[in-house]
């Protein structure tokens, strides 16, 4: 009745320790010692009689040696003397009773094997009946899980379940816990939405899954612990892959749209207050320059005015002809003696404006053209100092 | 002496010869019933190593682990809403009453088996139609496996069998009602995404006339702050001047007609047409003389 193929291997280890060994015969040897002593007695008058006693001395030393068995530090062995369970032994080696009184399965405890649920082998290789499962709001999801355990109790793994029949044929402990998973994913899946399953909520339903068949296999008393359960993939069915990619383009676009307008925001605001102190700035210079250039026209004004108040007459006659000295210095002039004021004078003003050549201007006949071509004089206007004012007053809305 | 080893040898052999056919072994995972001429004489549920009187009796052995039975193929089922579900499951169950178990179904394990699924079918059927597809999926599904143990297990004593567990495994919709459910979950996705979309745009649109809308304030604010600090500044100018001007208003006009002159008249393209009578060329008409 070896119960698991792969992991319980029924050891008739050879004899490795040879001082265990020679223990053993000295322990045969006095057990055996009375009936050996007598056959050999015996043996003394027909050497027959010696080969029969030592042919069964042989067996019955080749039977008590294979009650060695070794045990690896992965390794647990139980030991059963008639089908009654006795003992488990630890890792070393041991020996047990000879066959048909004792017998030994020695399991592998360490090793962590793994069954995949919605899948075998490899993520591609689906198993649609497996993997799609309904979801608490009436979705279809493609979930896949694979599955690590190790056996925790070696006596209630052997003891207590008959495993079922695996792919291979043979009874299988993949089998029992794949079964165990697959109905507790559907149930914990069962359980949660399709964005439960599909994103925020992933953790919680491998946790969900993996306590919920830990409390299966404690109540079925298997001995089997589960060291993980990992979502290899949960994705919507092919069929509406393309809706559920564009409905997480549409969460980024979202985002992408929100930011654009976090990104507008942060150019528009910052600027229009690097605006907005311009403006103050630009005020309060206006304000310093109008006072200025007032109180400087102003103490120009008073300073003239205490001159002129002591020579007023030609003050205003020296103040007078500088102006137009001035002003007829770099202006085109046109002098016209107009003493027939009902004769009609004929200026070409559009030339004169256009043309900066001397133009002569022809008489109005009956007139007396008193009218002189007039070199212009291209000297620029005097440096007199201007008030800075203009450019801001035109600037005033 | 040597009959007397011969005859030790065939002591021996006979005594194994009566202890292999008087002796058996019931194992840890065994039970093991009795007979004599067919007729039970006694079951053997503990391990070890147990008697029997050759010949007349015999032993039959049965295996009291738990055992899974799955009932395959997921079959359909009627729900409340009189909707179809594929819905399979397996049953945990071990050997409770081994001379039960042995007179019910004459201890034959696929007889057995097959009692068992008989049984969580109909009890399935039965109980499947109370719920909704919602309830079997989701909220109802530890209770309906809990009813179909305990019916399960209750047919089940009849037989010896002692039901562990019944679990269900797939609750789906045939193929032909999941291409509805495709659709469905297409058009769902479809209005997440559009919502999604809207949002975006509705906070992008959002944000952005916050900012426009502070932007406008931020720069009323400073032209009102500053139209308020150049009319400062023009008041105090024009006070500054009026104080200076206000001293000699008539010389003040003569002064300031002469600036605007100057400045009314600086370049060439400015065209002045005089007349020589004006009072500036009063001396360029006399002559020097008086």
């Amino acid at each position: 009745m070896a119960n698991d193929p792969q992991w319980g291997n029924r050891k008739k280890g050879p004899p490795d320790l040879e001082e265990m060994l020679r223990n053993l015969n000295k322990k045969l040897a006095a057990l055996l010692g009375g009936k050996g002593g007598g056959a050999g007695g015996g043996g003394a008058g027909g050497p027959g009689g010696v080969g029969i006693g030592l042919i069964i001395g042989l067996v019955l030393l080749v039977w008590a040696g294979s009650g060695f068995y070794k045990v690896d530090s992965n390794e647990r062995g139980v030991v059963l003397r008639f089908g009654k369970y006795i003992e488990t032994t630890q890792p070393g080696p041991h020996w047990h009773l000879p066959y048909p009184m004792e017998s030994v399965d020695v399991i592998n405890t360490a090793q962590v094997r793994t069954v995949e649920v919605g899948y075998r082998d490899s993520i591609k290789n689906q198993m649609l009946q497996e993997s799609q499962m309904l979801t608490d709001d009436e979705n279809i999801v493609d979930v896949q899980i694979a599955v690590q355990y190790s056996i925790k109790n070696v006596t209630d793994y052997l003891f207590n379940n008959r495993m079922p029949i695996g792919m291979n044929g043979t009874p299988d402990d993949s089998e029992l816990v794949r079964q165990i998973a697959e109905t507790s994913i559907r149930e914990v899946v069962g359980k949660s939405t399709i964005n439960n399953v599909l994103y925020e909520g992933q953790g919680q339903v491998v946790q969900d899954t993996t306590k919920l068949m830990q409390d299966l296999l404690d109540r079925y008393k298997t001995g089997i612990q589960i060291s993980q359960v990992s979502l290899q993939n949960a994705q919507p069915p092919q069929e509406v892959q393309a809706a559920f990619d564009d409905a997480v383009k549409a969460k980024a676009d979202e985002e992408r749209q929100k930011n654009e307008g976090m990104a507008y925001a942060n150019n528009v605001v910052p600027r229009a207050t690097g605006e907005a102190a311009r403006l103050r700035q630009q005020a309060e210079g206006y304000k310093q320059a109008v006072i200025a250039s007032a109180q400087g026209d102003a103490s120009r004004f008073r300073q003239i005015l205490v001159e002129y108040n002591k020579a007023p007459r030609v003050t205003r006659e020296r103040m007078y002809i500088d102006t137009m000295q001035q002003i007829l210095a770099s202006t085109t002039k046109v002098l016209v003696d107009q003493k027939n004021a009902n004769n009609l004078l004929y200026l070409p003003l559009d030339k004169l404006m256009q043309n900066t050549n001397p133009v002569t201007v022809p008489a109005p006949s009956g007139a007396q053209p008193a009218a002189k071509p007039v070199e212009q004089s291209a000297s620029s206007s005097t440096s007199d100092s201007e008030p800075p004012l203009e450019r801001d007053r035109r600037d005033r809305p | 002496m040597k009959p007397a080893t011969i005859n030790l040898l065939l002591a021996i052999v006979i005594v194994l010869v009566v202890a292999s056919l008087s002796l058996f072994v019931v194992d840890q995972r065994q039970s093991a019933i009795v007979f004599q001429l067919g007729e039970i004489v006694r079951v053997d549920t503990q391990p070890g190593l147990k008697w029997k009187i050759p010949l007349v009796q015999n032993v039959r052995f049965f295996d009291k682990r738990i055992q899974t039975v799955d009932v395959g193929e997921a079959q359909r089922f009627l729900t409340s809403e009189k909707k179809n579900v594929l819905v399979d499951a397996f049953v945990k169950w071990r050997i409770a009453d081994v001379k039960q178990y042995y007179n019910s179904v004459n201890g034959d394990q696929s007889a057995a088996e097959n009692r068992l699924m008989q049984k969580v079918n109909s009890v399935m059927r039965a109980e499947l139609g109370h719920y909704t597809i919602h309830d079997i999926v989701s909220t109802q599904r530890e209770n309906i496996m809990k009813a179909l143990r305990s019916q399960t297990n209750a047919d089940a004593k009849n037989i010896g069998v002692e039901v562990i567990d019944v679990r269900l495994k797939r609750v789906d919709f045939p193929p032909e009602i999941s291409s509805a459910i495709f659709s469905r979950m297409e058009a769902e996705r479809k209005s997440v995404a559009n919502e999604l979309r809207a949002t975006g745009y509705a906070e992008k649109e959002t944000l952005s006339a916050a900012a426009d809308k502070q932007r406008q304030i931020i720069l009323a604010d400073a032209y009102r702050d500053a139209q308020r600090t150049k009319g400062e500044g023009d008041a105090k100018a024009t006070a500054i001047y009026g104080a200076a001007f206000s001293r000699n208003p008539e010389f003040f006009a003569f002064y300031r007609s002469l600036d605007a002159y100057r400045k009314s008249f600086k370049g060439k393209d400015d065209v002045m047409v005089l007349d020589p009578n004006s009072d500036f060329f009063k001396y360029l008409k006399k002559g020097a003389g008086k």
